[in-house]
């Protein structure tokens, strides 16, 4: 599972990479969910420090996609707090929005909007919700596509590209509200082996200038790279975290060494 | 020892199709003789068209009175078509009883119709905001003072005496106009988190298309003034405008639904996700694109409404179709073929203005597709 990102090839340059030791980026306290009488996430408690990155790994089922879900409010939680940059969410309309508008998030199935182009994707939300102009707002969206390495498509559609690509340019469109947070939920599951390398270089070069993100992925090459946390989840609980080092070399719960030796081999 | 392994030395390079593809003499061999039973249908279907075009013909040109002819002329035996009688009834067909030398205003507001319509409708036409806001805003102003009058010395003209083409156009355009925004709003309604909202919504619509339309113009003409406080009269004809368009927006609102219920989550949630509000959510993403799958059923529900207009009379009103009727039983144009002219006639104007809808429809489905279906 690793070659992905030693197939990248580039050493990670871990300077930037600063975990402040007071700024809390998101604070999860008491967490509970439920789907109807189903019992989705358990008792989550998760403080996470600015410049971290966190990965979380677990069986499928586990919570883990609607643990993120629940952080910029896509789900709804029932009790305990999520506090994120300060905003707790709640049914307030304009803090969910807050806080929406600085964590960037990137789906499994890419979810660009189809019948926009890629810059138009790239600049709707700047312009309608930051009111940021449309020609620096394009400027902007250029500047991302360049990171991503595909300013050359910016006025095709999204159906015109591959999958690599459109995930690249699903980055680039969170990118381009200049969030705080990102948030990645099985960013590489629906692409081709091939076009996972591409996808996971743009992730690795995000956490190099120090975003702080959660990634929710398999891809437990790009664990040991970049996380400074492996956090594993299992029946809505998480049941054991750890720097990537010790988690893989040491598992400490039982759930935790059979997953691991499901997934490493 | 088999031999497992292979690798290809060299590339194969396209080459070109063994015969030609192309061509009409292709297309006929292979679209109309492929096989027997083909060649068969093709026959037939010869026969078929040899055995109903002739006749056709002769009555609609052929034996056919041309305009300008006289009502004798029609009255021979085995005569076609009377086209002098549509001719010289024209004028009524097309503005009903609207007193003659008023015709100038109706023909302005057709003009401006046909010169706001036609560049909105072209996308490559520019000035769209200003082009939109003329039609959306001063158009109707204009149309009403012109058409009504009363005010700025025209004479005022009531709606009693408006018909014809003109009633037919001004009540499916107003429709039209009225209905896909109203539709778009209770479709909205119906999908809102907000329960008052959405029963509102909901009973709407289940209220309004579980009624034939008739009965809805039977109420606003009728009932409507029994709920009125006395001395206060809504026109007519605005009454058959409004129930129209309740109409059709009902229907409207579940093609709409329809449409929308076609996008997947994912997009609702990348929405969400960049922080856009509900309205653009809905503005920039989801109708764009709600719409677009739905074309073919908005323009179902326009041509309904379209063809439903003849339904006015009613309630009194002279539409196209009625202004023909009400004219077949003119003495001074008494032929054989008087009445079949006449309905010949109304047919192809609405089939005229339907079609032109349907083909514009799949024109811009063709331009709205950027290719994501893959």
């Amino acid at each position: 599972m690793t070659t992905a990102t030693e197939a990248a090839g580039q050493p990670v340059t871990r300077s930037k990479m600063q975990i402040s030791k007071t700024d809390v980026a998101i604070d999860v306290i008491g967490m509970n969910k439920w789907y109807a009488d189903f019992h989705v996430l358990r008792d989550i408690d998760l403080k996470v420090m600015r410049g971290e990155r966190i990965v979380i790994a677990g069986p499928s089922g586990s919570g883990k996609s609607t643990l993120i879900r629940c952080i910029n409010r896509l789900e709804e939680h029932q009790q305990g707090q999520i506090i994120v940059n300060g905003t707790e969410l709640t049914n307030d309309l304009k803090r969910i929005d807050e806080v929406r508008r600085e964590v960037g998030m990137v789906f499994q199935h890419f979810n660009l909007f189809p019948h926009l182009t890629i810059l138009q994707n790239l600049t709707l939300a700047p312009i309608w919700v930051r009111g940021i102009p449309k020609a620096e707002a394009e400027a902007t969206a250029m500047h991302y596509l360049n990171r991503v390495k595909i300013p050359e498509q910016a006025h095709k559609f999204p159906g015109q590209l591959s999958g690599g690509q459109q995930q690249r340019v699903a980055i680039a469109r969170s990118l381009c509200m200049q969030p705080k947070i990102m948030l990645f939920d099985e960013p590489t599951s629906a692409l081709d082996p091939e076009m996972v390398k591409e996808v996971l270089e743009v992730m690795i070069s995000l956490a190099e200038e120090g975003m702080t993100m959660i990634c929710v992925t398999h891809e437990m090459g790009f664990a040991r790279q970049v996380a400074n946390r492996v956090i594993f989840m299992d029946q809505g609980q998480i049941i054991e975290q750890n720097e990537p080092e010790a988690f893989f070399s040491n598992p400490q719960h039982e759930r935790t060494k059979l997953f691991l030796s499901q997934i490493l081999h | 020892m088999t031999d497992i392994s292979f690798v290809r030395s060299e590339m194969t390079g396209a080459s070109p199709a063994p015969n030609p593809t192309s061509g009409p003499i292709v297309w006929v061999r292979k679209n109309l003789f492929a096989t027997p039973s083909d060649t068969l249908l093709t026959l037939l279907g010869l026969a078929f068209l040899a055995w109903i075009v002739p006749p056709l013909y002769g009555f609609l040109i052929g034996r056919a009175v041309p305009p300008g002819g006289t009502v004798e002329q029609c009255r021979v035996e085995n005569v076609g078509a009377c086209w002098a009688y549509i001719a010289s009834e024209l004028d009524f067909f097309v503005y009903g009883f609207y007193p003659a030398v008023e015709y100038w205003r109706v023909n302005i507001v057709f003009a401006m119709l046909a010169l706001l319509i036609i560049p909105l409708a072209m996308p490559k036409a520019p000035y769209k905001r200003l082009n939109a806001i003329l039609f959306i805003i001063v158009f109707p102003i204009a149309s009403v003072i012109l058409l009504s009058g009363g005010i700025f010395g025209l004479r005022y003209v009531p709606t009693e005496q408006w018909g014809g083409l003109m009633v037919t156009l001004i009540i499916s355009v107003v429709g039209i106009c009225l209905s896909l925004p109203l539709g778009i709003i209770l479709a909205l309604g119906r999908q809102s988190s907000m329960p008052i909202i959405k029963s509102i919504c909901v009973a709407f619509i289940e209220l309004i298309r579980a009624v034939p339309l008739i009965t809805i113009l039977f109420m606003a003409s009728i009932m409507l003034p029994l709920f009125m406080p006395a001395g206060v009269t809504v026109d007519k004809f605005l009454r058959a405008l409004v129930g129209v368009t309740l109409f059709s927006s009902a229907y409207m609102a579940e093609v709409v639904r329809g449409g929308m219920q076609a996008i997947g989550r994912g997009q609702y949630e990348a929405a969400a996700a960049l922080g856009l509000s509900y309205w653009k959510r809905m503005g920039f993403i989801i109708l764009p694109q709600a719409l677009k799958h739905v074309i073919p059923g908005i323009v179902n529900s326009f041509i309904a409404l379209f063809k439903d207009t003849s339904l006015v009379y009613i309630v009194g009103m002279k539409d196209l179709l009625e202004a023909v009727k009400t004219k077949n039983d003119a003495i001074e144009w008494a032929s054989p073929t008087q009445a079949i002219t006449g309905y010949i006639f109304a047919a192809a104007v609405f089939w005229m203005f339907c079609f032109s809808m349907s083909r514009y429809s799949q024109f811009m489905e063709r331009r709205l597709n950027t290719g994501h279906k893959r």
